[in-house]
């Protein structure tokens, strides 16, 4: 039974990963290989130059270093917001926690769609010139997403109250506690969230869409979209190319740190 | 240094440490949440291109959307894409997680973390150039392989020929239903979790009885993973009325061919921030959250009977 089950994986996989490989395979391939058919499975040779023509053909450093500012800003605003904000939900008592808490949970239900004309129509009012900037998208990623207050309340509701118990006898004030207690406590479920945060917003496309127009502030996900060149269309090994190099940071991030990603994952769906 | 407060006391600073914990998310609801909510149901009955004030318009916008064909169009694009991706992708995670959870496959660790690579660029622009390309009708390696198999010269010369794919108008959502399914990984693992907390003395039991695996599968694995498939469901079906990203893409933005893929928040987004009509986006944006609001309902009055709970009444927020 287990070496059926194991051949179908295995047949799954290479299944599952082809797309993968094929995207490398063609971003290796010279322009006139790449439309060929029947299709060389591997490259005659390996035109690495193509990354280098592909990513300079449109401005990626920059496109690069705007996803970093992006992402890593809202990354540290949600790991920081959503554990300050659910450390109240699990642990301090008030009237009329469990109505606020279901509220949070009712924010789940309403569509993204919902909010973000009204939401875009005060950044485009509001003092100051927000729009075709990343504000944003950043200054609400400060202020706690419903999904992982939830998930971060389920993780502190299981730490030992003894914790705080003994930190408040010696004084310490419950910030004191969410600061120096409860956040060393919870690397493992920070870890989670700050990496499913990065890959979600280093791939999210409509956001910014909507917010930034200016070519030198785009992030990776619409540089690759603008790609596409008025004069007939990018050549396939150019697109795989630039495609490949926008997914990679995603796959060695996953790569590096994939045990706490997948506990987040489990924890989330399971216990939802 | 320690200070005795009384009972009271002590309830009231911490009910105010509460508060100063949970402001952020207060902000939040009222700046990005509630406000924006109510907002957006007050502008549904205005004409609004944020350059010039809102103007009253009543029930147009509504009216209007009623009698739009393009409005009925995406709502079949988007239905039927859900109607076939969300079935699809949770049989197919849950045969896969079912093979994960078999005793003695080795490498469980690096299938799990192999099958999941799709599923975290799942819906991004680069995954929807991959298809774009892997289902180019002339060029592209899917069409190479069909012909290759059962083309007219192929293995098993049927003399068939692959579609056209995203460019012809029958075939579109199926390819986005391709698409879709090819991040089946993530639904994997919480099916594989699901699976893995089932009690293995049920299964115990069931041999026992002389169950084969068919019937173990039916009265013992389904019952158990029922709230994992309701919630996979309703999470999955939500997702996917609100799928924009691929449809952008792999139709310029445009919604082509025959507006065979102007799925329902390519639409939306089109009269928003293309056309300016604010108003009428807004319509469209509550519409979408009262067939979810509708449809979740349903599949939880369906799933009453269905769904299994261990420990009825506890607290399960779904």
């Amino acid at each position: 039974m287990a070496g059926i089950a194991t051949a179908i994986l295995v047949l799954g996989l290479t299944v599952v990963l082809f797309p993968l490989f094929w995207m490398l395979s063609t971003s290796l391939k010279g322009e006139i290989e790449a439309l060929k058919i029947p299709p060389n499975w591997i490259p005659k040779s390996f035109q690495w130059v193509n990354y280098r023509d592909a990513l300079t053909h449109n401005p990626f450093g920059t496109y690069f270093r705007n996803t970093f500012y992006f992402a890593g800003m809202v990354v540290i605003g949600e790991v920081l917001s959503n554990s300050f904000i659910a450390y109240g939900f699990a642990r301090l008592r008030a009237p009329g926690r469990n109505v606020l808490f279901i509220m949070v949970l009712a924010t789940l239900m309403v569509p993204a769609e919902v909010t973000i004309i009204p939401t875009y129509v005060l950044f485009a009012n509001i003092p100051g010139q927000w729009l075709n900037t990343y504000n944003p998208l950043i200054v609400p990623a400060w202020l706690g997403s419903a999904y992982l207050i939830f998930l971060l309340r389920q993780f502190y509701l299981g730490i030992p109250y003894e914790y705080d118990e003994s930190a408040r006898l010696e004084g310490a004030s419950r910030f004191g506690i969410w600061w120096r207690i409860i956040l060393p406590l919870s690397k493992p479920a920070l870890g989670a969230v700050a990496i499913m945060s990065f890959i979600f917003h280093w791939n999210t496309f409509q956001g910014p869409l909507i917010y930034i127009n200016d070519n030198a502030k785009f992030p990776v996900s619409l540089g690759l979209s603008m790609f596409r060149t008025p004069f007939g269309g990018t050549p396939q090994h150019w697109y795989m190319a630039a495609s490949l190099a926008v997914i990679a940071p995603c796959i060695v991030v996953f790569f590096i740190a994939q045990r706490y990603f997948i506990q987040g994952i489990v924890v989330s769906g399971v216990k939802g | 240094m320690i200070s005795i407060l009384p009972r009271q006391k002590m309830a009231r600073n911490e009910a105010l440490w509460f508060w100063l914990f949970i402001s952020p998310w207060i902000v939040g609801l009222i700046l990005f949440r509630g406000g924006p909510i109510l907002a957006s149901l007050a502008l549904s009955f205005t004409e609004y291109n944020v350059a010039d004030p809102p103007n009253p318009v009543g029930f147009e916008n509504y009216a209007r959307l009623l009698q739009d064909d393009i409005f009925y169009k995406s709502l079949k694009v988007s239905g039927l894409y859900t109607l076939m991706a969300v079935p699809l992708g949770i049989v197919v995670s849950l045969l896969m997680a079912m093979l994960l959870n078999q005793k003695g496959v080795p490498f469980l660790g690096v299938f799990r973390t192999l099958y999941y690579i799709p599923a975290l660029v799942a819906g991004s622009v680069a995954v929807a150039l991959l298809f774009q390309w892997l289902l180019n009708p002339s060029f592209g390696i899917i069409n190479f392989l069909i012909s290759r198999f059962v083309g007219e010269e192929g293995l098993i010369p049927l003399g068939l020929s692959g579609p056209r794919w995203f460019f012809d108008p029958n075939w579109v959502v199926p390819s986005f239903v391709l698409m879709s399914l090819w991040g089946f990984g993530g639904s994997m693992l919480i099916y594989l979790a699901g699976l893995q907390g089932v009690p293995t003395a049920l299964y115990e039991a069931a041999r026992i009885d002389g169950a084969g695996a068919f019937r173990r599968f039916r009265n013992v694995t389904l019952p158990m993973i029922s709230p994992v498939i309701l919630f996979t469901f309703i999470t999955g079906m939500i997702g996917s009325f609100q799928i924009f990203t691929p449809a952008y893409i792999v139709s310029g933005g445009v919604g082509g061919p025959a507006y065979a893929s102007m799925f329902y928040v390519l639409y939306l987004y089109l009269n928003a921030f293309r056309r300016y009509r604010f108003g009428f986006a807004s319509t469209q944006a509550w519409f979408l959250f009262i067939i979810i609001l509708i449809l979740t309902i349903i599949a939880l009055r369906a799933s009453r009977s269905a769904v299994y709970y261990e420990s009825p009444g506890d607290d399960k927020m779904i």
